[in-house]
């Protein structure tokens, strides 16, 4: 506006002179026409600011349009402003509503404009009186949510913004459940039902509130006051909350919003009264939650309004939700322990948590809809297995005919999460189905997807990883990715089991661990099912980047005699759909036709949350980089896949297997109560590509570095089955660590046979060198000597002669 | 006798038995029992249990947790002449809570099997150090009776 002044200022003297000269001009023009219209020279190309009629116009032309386009962009500034102040108002008030727990809370916010506007009666009454009450109850839970509801049902359009405040404030007598206080404005007929309520009637105080300005008072008589404030009207509970509420006056809409709420209050009401106090504070969770008020809702609603509010005896009133409240809802909205993520890490942190911390509450939150569970076997011996149902049961039968499911524990080791925090021993929860989209580091509180905020102690971020996938695949279409598998969770494998039996061809794309294991998995079934089983990679071989190469050469005959059709040194150029089939071409030229794929060419650390919670992410291995002890900030660690940590002998790494996620998880589990141990146990890992070739492994195993192998003649008794026999363990690997499966299924296969043409690799150990040091081991077909290996790299050292290291582990030996 | 070859970076030695009859001159450092960053086995240097064990698997992390560590605590500060006799209470709340959950702690006779869940993780996981303690902790139940020391005999058995 200034602007435009001003420059109106500079141009208007101008335009004046030009108008003058002009004017001037005419006349003389004028005067002159009648003898020589044409000598008067028409300055109309003449560059002075005076120069014509012409130049005048254009500039009156100007300065006006400026004018004019100022005057609607200060129009249009103004108005939105007002309207953004009016939604703003809103939105508060609308999410403190849904906060607020009891359901009638939720009627209300949903008619939260509704109610404002066609409320300006109720507001007055409402507001007016919550404002005063409200102030001096300014709660110090203050809890946002809660204000928003007091908010609705006295939310005057004018007033709403300060009725929002003040309501929120208004944590009846002290609660800290504010929420419950928006509940109580929302229903003064709560009110004299209150009264009778054991619990302190949270929810009429607030309503007392209004009318009472003076907190004390109301609060120790919430019922009283709630009567006379509240509600103009009502001696009945029923019908007073409602209008009460409401301030009935008027909008029938309103009322109606407010009817099922405020019923559901009289009805809670009594009801309430019988109910142990700590129920309240998970209903109004759950009340907000369910818009419709069916009275028996409203009845841990109604509990909960008034327990809302402050009185209810525990504390903890905001944290849970529990109780009779609906389904869903009941998510505790603090708890001690908090892990993100609900695979192999997170359930190793819980247990080490709950063993180092007598009672501890753990609440594990993951957006998958399965608890905990192991991911070796869904590639190895669930495909192994006999049973035709074993896409249902998820159990598999390790080596020692010991059977087991992939899930850590049963669903009876887990309590409900509503339970949690009134658990007095405490107790490791799961909420499947829920994502962290949010984490507020510095409010150490999370938000989830359907908006629910959880507060912390201590929390874990154990998020895995998705799998990648090709590009070409990705730009592929619809069809394509119809027909693609990117393999690792259980539905995965379902799926992936399905598919099996009714195509005649699939392509596994990717040759490390996950590829190499899903086509010998594959592989076996090919002859039961005419299925063929392709697998392409880039490298020369399998496990190309972990195998050295005369290793990894081996690996791929014995991945061939698998039954599986290996192609090497495959690159994939495109992939199109054709009459059903997939065609997948190479850059070299060759075509493959298929009719699905599993691409296993990675995974992707999962770090969405690094934004928003201000976390750093590894820009060499990718993840949220931590140090030594898993840490991130001083309350959060971050452990599995996810996690780029120092190693203090190896360096910083990022680890992809399962051992580590145990070891880890189970580190950050003893940090978090208090270890600060650093990374040390080294984790290992293994991997079995058919019944006569396995190996353990541990710390860096990369194709790249200088390796020295040393091997023995594998005899018939240095296979992974003969392996766990012997030791009787049963797993190879749970000698390692817990909760591990390995060992293939004796197939019946060749062994014999292949043993003899096998080549010198029969059994050995491969040292990985860097700068001369060993900083990885490779135990091939030789088991159960993890622990040395583990010595020799803890302890670092230059060996001169690596046979002589070779020796330690007699290899000869069975 | 071995022979060597080399295949670019990689070497490759192939040994005989009798190559690697001689003991190894490999020199490895001397571990420090009470290293506090190394996994301590069942018990802790200090001679308190190590609930964090492995080789426990989720006895002390379970619903039944508490009533496992008071009757397991009993039993190892336990001084009378039969080791644990007056943990018998203890141990009865601990295998009152266990029928409680039999999903958890299957109640076999047969020792072995079912193991599967109870512990979950079952299995020592610590090895090494693990098999310095296996005699440890299956002695350490020995005098209790009831089925959750034949419960964590068979976990560290396995």
């Amino acid at each position: 506006m200034l602007k435009c002044r001003t420059v109106w200022k500079k141009l208007a003297p101008l335009a004046r002179a030009s108008s003058t000269v002009c004017r001037q001009n005419v006349r003389r023009t004028g005067l002159t026409s009648s003898r020589i219209p044409a000598c008067v020279p028409v300055a109309h190309m003449s560059t002075g600011p005076a120069g014509g009629g012409r130049e005048n116009q254009l500039y009156i032309l100007l300065v006006g349009a400026a004018c004019v386009g100022g005057a609607i962009y200060t129009y249009r500034t103004v108005k939105g402003d007002s309207q953004r102040y009016q939604d703003r108002i809103e939105e508060i008030s609308s999410r403190s509503y849904k906060r607020a727990t009891a359901e009638p809370a939720t009627p209300i916010q949903s008619e939260p404009s509704v109610i404002l506007e066609p409320e300006p009666e109720a507001a007055p009454s409402l507001e007016p009186e919550a404002a005063p009450s409200l102030e001096p109850e300014a709660a110090p839970s203050l809890e946002s949510e809660a204000a928003p509801s007091p908010e609705e049902p006295s939310p005057p359009a004018p007033d709403a913004e300060v009725a929002v405040p003040e309501t929120t404030e208004l944590p009846p007598a002290d609660e800290p459940v504010v929420e419950a206080s928006p509940e109580e404005s929302a229903e003064p007929a709560a009110v004299p039902v209150v009264e009778e309520e054991p619990s302190p009637p949270s929810e009429p105080s607030p309503v007392e509130l209004t009318e009472l300005p003076p907190a004390p008072v109301v609060e120790s008589e919430p019922a009283a006051a709630e009567s006379p404030a509240a509600e103009p009207t009502e001696p009945q509970p029923e019908v007073v909350a409602q209008s009460a509420a409401e301030q009935t006056t008027t909008a029938d809409e309103p009322v109606v919003e407010a009817s099922p709420e405020e019923s559901a209050e009289p009805a809670a009401v009594p009801v309430v009264e019988e109910e142990p106090s700590p129920p309240s504070e998970p209903s109004p969770f759950e009340l907000t939650e369910l818009p419709p008020a069916p009275v028996v809702e409203s009845e841990p609603a109604a509990a909960e309004s008034p327990a809302a509010e402050p009185t209810e005896p525990q504390p903890e009133v905001v944290a849970q939700s529990g109780g009779p409240a609906p389904d869903s809802l009941k998510v505790p909205s603090h708890t001690p322990y908090l892990l993100i993520g609900g695979g192999t890490a997170s359930f190793a942190a819980a247990r080490s948590i709950r063993a180092r911390d007598p009672g501890a509450k753990v609440l594990i939150v993951t957006d998958e809809s399965d608890p905990p569970y192991m991911r070796p076997p869904l590639s190895k011996e669930l495909w192994f297995s006999d049973d035709p149902s074993v896409t249902e049961t998820l159990r598999f039968k390790q080596w020692n005919g010991k059977e087991r499911s992939i899930y850590f524990q049963p669903p009876s080791f887990y309590i409900n999460a509503e339970e949690l925090n009134g658990a007095e021993n405490g107790g490791v929860a799961v909420l499947t189905g829920k994502k962290v989209v949010h984490m507020d580091v510095r409010g150490n509180k999370i938000k989830l997807d359907d908006d629910t905020e959880i507060s912390y102690d201590k929390c874990l971020i154990a998020t895995g990883g998705v799998p990648r996938n090709l590009q070409v695949i990705e730009r592929a279409g619809e069809e394509v990715m119809k027909k693609t598998t990117l393999f690792r969770k259980i539905e995965d494998f379902k799926s992936l089991d399905k598919v099996s039996r009714n195509v005649k061809s699939i392509t596994i794309i990717g040759g490390g661990f996950l590829g190499s294991e899903l086509a010998c998995a594959l592989g076996r079934r090919s002859t039961e099912y005419d299925l063929e089983v392709v697998q392409m990679f880039p490298e020369k071989g399998n496990m190309g980047k972990v195998l050295p190469e005369y290793l990894s050469n081996w690996t791929t005959e014995k991945v061939k005699s698998e039954g599986v059709k290996v192609i090497s040194e495959a690159l994939v150029k495109s992939v199109v759909c054709k009459d059903d089939k997939l065609e997948i071409k190479l850059k070299d030229g060759r075509l493959v036709k298929t009719d699905h794929i599993v691409a296993a060419v990675g995974l992707e650390p999962n770090v969405d949350l690094a934004k928003s919670a201000g976390l750093e992410v590894d820009s060499d291995f990718g993840g949220f980089r931590v140090n030594a002890e898993l840490q991130a900030r001083s309350n959060i660690w971050v452990a599995g896949d996810a996690a780029c940590f120092y190693d203090i002998r190896l360096g910083r790494r990022r680890v992809e297997h399962h051992d580590h996620a145990v070891v880890s998880g189970r580190l950050a589990g003893e940090n978090m109560t208090g270890a600060n141990k650093p990374y040390w146990h080294q984790s290992m890992f293994w991997s079995d590509l058919g019944p006569d070739v396995g190996y353990e492994a541990i710390g860096i195993v990369d194709s790249s570095l200088p390796t020295v192998g040393v091997f023995a003649k594998a005899t018939a008794k240095d296979t992974p089955k003969a392996a766990t026999e012997k030791s009787g363990t049963g797993i190879r690997s749970e000698s390692e660590t817990e909760d591990t499966a390995t060992s293939p299924v004796a197939s019946l296969t060749l062994a014999p046979t292949v043993e003899q043409h096998q080549d010198e690799y029969g059994k050995g150990v491969i040292f990985y060198l860097r700068d001369k040091v060993v900083v990885g081991i490779i135990l091939w077909n030789v088991f159960n000597r993890m622990p040395i290996a583990r010595k020799i790299i803890k302890d670092g050292e230059e060996h001169a002669d690596l046979n002589e290291v070779a020796k330690l582990f007699n290899i000869h030996d069975d | 006798m071995s022979y060597c070859k080399q295949e670019g970076k990689d070497r490759i030695i192939f040994v005989t038995k009798e190559d690697h009859e001689a003991p190894s001159n490999a020199e490895l450092i001397a571990d420090d029992p009470n290293d506090p960053y190394e996994e301590q086995g069942l018990i802790l240097p200090n001679g308190d249990i190590n609930w964090n064990c492995p080789c426990l698997g989720g006895m002390a992390s379970g619903p039944c947790g508490s009533q496992f560590k008071e009757a397991f605590s009993c039993f190892h500060y336990s001084k009378e002449e039969v080791k644990g006799s007056e943990c018998i209470d203890n141990f009865r709340n601990m295998q009152e809570c266990m029928q409680r959950y039999p999903e958890l702690y299957p109640q076999e006779e047969d020792k072995e099997s079912s193991q599967a869940e109870a512990s979950s993780s079952s299995v020592s996981a610590a090895p090494t150090e693990g098999s310095a303690l296996p005699p440890e902790t299956d002695s350490t139940p020995a005098t209790s009776t009831s089925d959750s020391t034949s419960l964590i005999d068979n976990q560290t058995a396995s």
